[in-house]
């Protein structure tokens, strides 16, 4: 075998074995989605977004889970958002090369893969110890700890990408360092935030263990945000492992429901960035 | 020191509003006296005297690394953005030494505007683009604002190309269109000195040409500084060139004269590309 028919063989081995491994990954994602898909909408249905989660043996839907998890979500990134934004700003452009911001960078990556059901734990003592019952606050709390960490590290990611020329260019107009960040380095960040804030929703979306010690559940109807509030993911984890088959259908509606939101979340999200783009006058 | 002897000839420069008249166009602004600077232990120039005159363009050049860039960076003060970057000596412009540490470096930067290599629009639209600096300096009516828009747009040789285009994305202009849309967002703050660190060195020869005109056109308004390494360019738009070595100044004179009958052997052999 001549040496160059040896690379060609390497190279045609290294693509194969690199090509097997992406068939895998997208086969189990594939799977997933077929298996959702094929039990989720058996249960799609007007009730399901008109009606409470009924008791075992009658007919109902997810209305009130679905009206908690979006209360619950965006108090959450209400929270978290801008406390993320603001501390991600700060290690970017303020504080880099300090020792506190390596201190601030390296907590959040420890409580970026901390254990969700920690974060739950933690606002349990924090939040629903001292109220003395679950709440639906406590719940967005919960999220919000979950979302801070993921918005720090993207802020801090994309506003490191923005080219130090144009940071130079403002600086050299005469422009405070914060008038610059707000002016210049966050709208040439803007899609990359967005991206990272839509990352956030995601990830709490499916969050169930914060929300267990928190929010609880509510088999009613409730938009007491001191009460106990029903929410997907909880709802999901309660139906699923319950014997009735028509909790058990309610669950698989409900995750297929969460799917479609984040898809439906993260093309809507592309789509705005790409017309925000354009500058206005 | 009287570097301006070849240029002596020409018509005095009109005053520009806003600016206090300086009678003699080639009178120094900019008094560079003893000069010194580091990158942490390192020294990159040494003992610079050098002044520079009030409305008139003149030329850094010298082989990479001989400082030329760094000396630029000392008159709007960009390297104190950098952590371990000193200067000792004295800049003078107007007489204030502006590397006293009471001086308001935001203030300076208003004052002594800097164009870079590579053309760095702001993701905004044209307009805001060339509004940018002022709208943040000051407050004013919206009809007195695009009135200095588009008189920096017209000075930048800009105007005709992106009038029916003020709204579009600054970003979307081609290269040498950018870079004039850089020069015109320093325009519009009117600052007294334009420092331009090889503004065309990322262009080509056309849009080089745009704005070389640009510049011989400002020539009589501003103390502009331009440190290049095309030799011709210097030669074509200053009126003074410094050639500098190893973080020295060599020799300061009328451009005519460095290239033609320099007085130091180094830049003799450098004007004439036996190095460099």
């Amino acid at each position: 075998m001549t040496r160059l028919e040896y690379r060609k063989l390497k190279s045609a081995v290294a693509l194969g074995l690199s090509g097997a491994a992406t068939l895998v990954g997208l086969f189990f994602l594939g799977a997933i989605l077929i298996t959702l898909l094929k039990h989720g909408l058996a249960g799609m249905s007007p009730a399901l977004f008109t009606q409470m989660t009924p008791p075992p043996g009658s007919t109902g839907g997810l209305l009130n889970a679905i009206y908690g998890s979006l209360v619950m979500i965006g108090i959450g990134i209400a929270i978290g958002a801008p406390i993320g934004i603001l501390a991600g700003t700060y290690l970017a452009e303020y504080g880099r090369g300090t020792r506190l911001a390596t201190v601030i960078r390296f907590v959040n990556d420890v409580l970026l893969s901390a254990p969700s059901i920690i974060v739950g734990l933690f606002v349990y003592e924090l939040f629903v110890v001292h109220m003395g019952h679950f709440s639906a606050l406590a719940g967005a709390v919960a999220l919000a700890v979950i979302a801070i960490p993921v918005t720090v590290r993207t802020t801090e990611d994309m506003l490191n990408l923005v080219p130090q020329g144009m940071k130079d260019a403002s600086t050299a107009l005469g422009v405070h360092h914060w008038r610059t960040v707000t002016s210049v380095i966050y709208p040439a960040a803007r899609s990359g935030i967005l991206t990272g804030l839509l990352l956030a929703v995601a990830r709490i979306s499916g969050e169930t263990a914060p929300l267990l010690f928190t929010a609880l559940n509510n088999q009613f109807w409730s938009t007491n945000l001191n009460a106990p509030m029903a929410n997907l993911p909880v709802v999901i984890f309660q139906f699923a492992l319950s014997p009735y088959q028509d909790w058990q259908q309610l669950a698989w509606s409900g995750a297929l429901l969460i799917t479609l939101a984040i898809l439906a979340l993260s093309i809507l999200a592309r789509f705005a960035v790409s017309t925000l783009q354009t500058g206005r006058r | 020191m009287s570097a301006l002897d070849a240029s002596a000839g020409r018509a005095p420069a009109p005053t520009v509003s806003g600016q206090p008249a300086v009678a003699d166009a080639t009178a120094p602004k900019i008094d560079i006296r003893h000069l010194n600077f580091f990158y942490g232990q390192e020294r990159a120039l040494t003992d610079i005297n050098l002044q520079l005159p009030a409305r008139r363009i003149s030329a850094f050049i010298g082989p990479s690394g001989c400082g030329k860039s760094t000396l630029l960076r000392v008159l709007n003060r960009m390297y104190a953005l950098y952590p371990g970057h000193r200067a000792t000596g004295q800049v003078l412009i107007d007489g204030r030494d502006i590397l006293e540490p009471s001086v308001d470096v935001t203030r300076l930067r208003y004052r002594v505007g800097m164009v870079f290599q590579k053309p760095t629009p702001f993701p905004m639209s044209v307009f805001d683009n060339v509004a940018f600096g002022l709208r943040l300096a000051r407050r004013m009516p919206q009809a007195a604002l695009e009135q200095r828009v588009e008189t920096a747009l017209r000075d930048a040789a800009l105007w005709d190309e992106v009038k029916d285009k003020l709204d579009e994305d600054g970003r979307g202009l081609s290269g040498g269109q950018q870079q004039r849309l850089c020069i015109a967002r320093t325009l519009t703050v009117e600052p007294e000195v334009l420092l331009f660190d090889e503004p065309t060195a990322a262009l080509d020869p056309i849009s080089t040409l745009r704005i070389e005109e640009t510049l011989q056109s400002l020539r009589d308004k501003y103390c502009i500084v331009i440190v290049t390494h095309n030799l011709q360019q210097a030669g074509r738009i200053s009126d003074v060139t410094a050639f500098m070595y190893l973080g020295e100044l060599v020799e300061v004179g009328p451009t005519e004269q460095i290239f033609t009958t320099p007085r130091d052997r180094r830049t003799d052999d450098y004007v004439t590309g036996r190095f460099g």
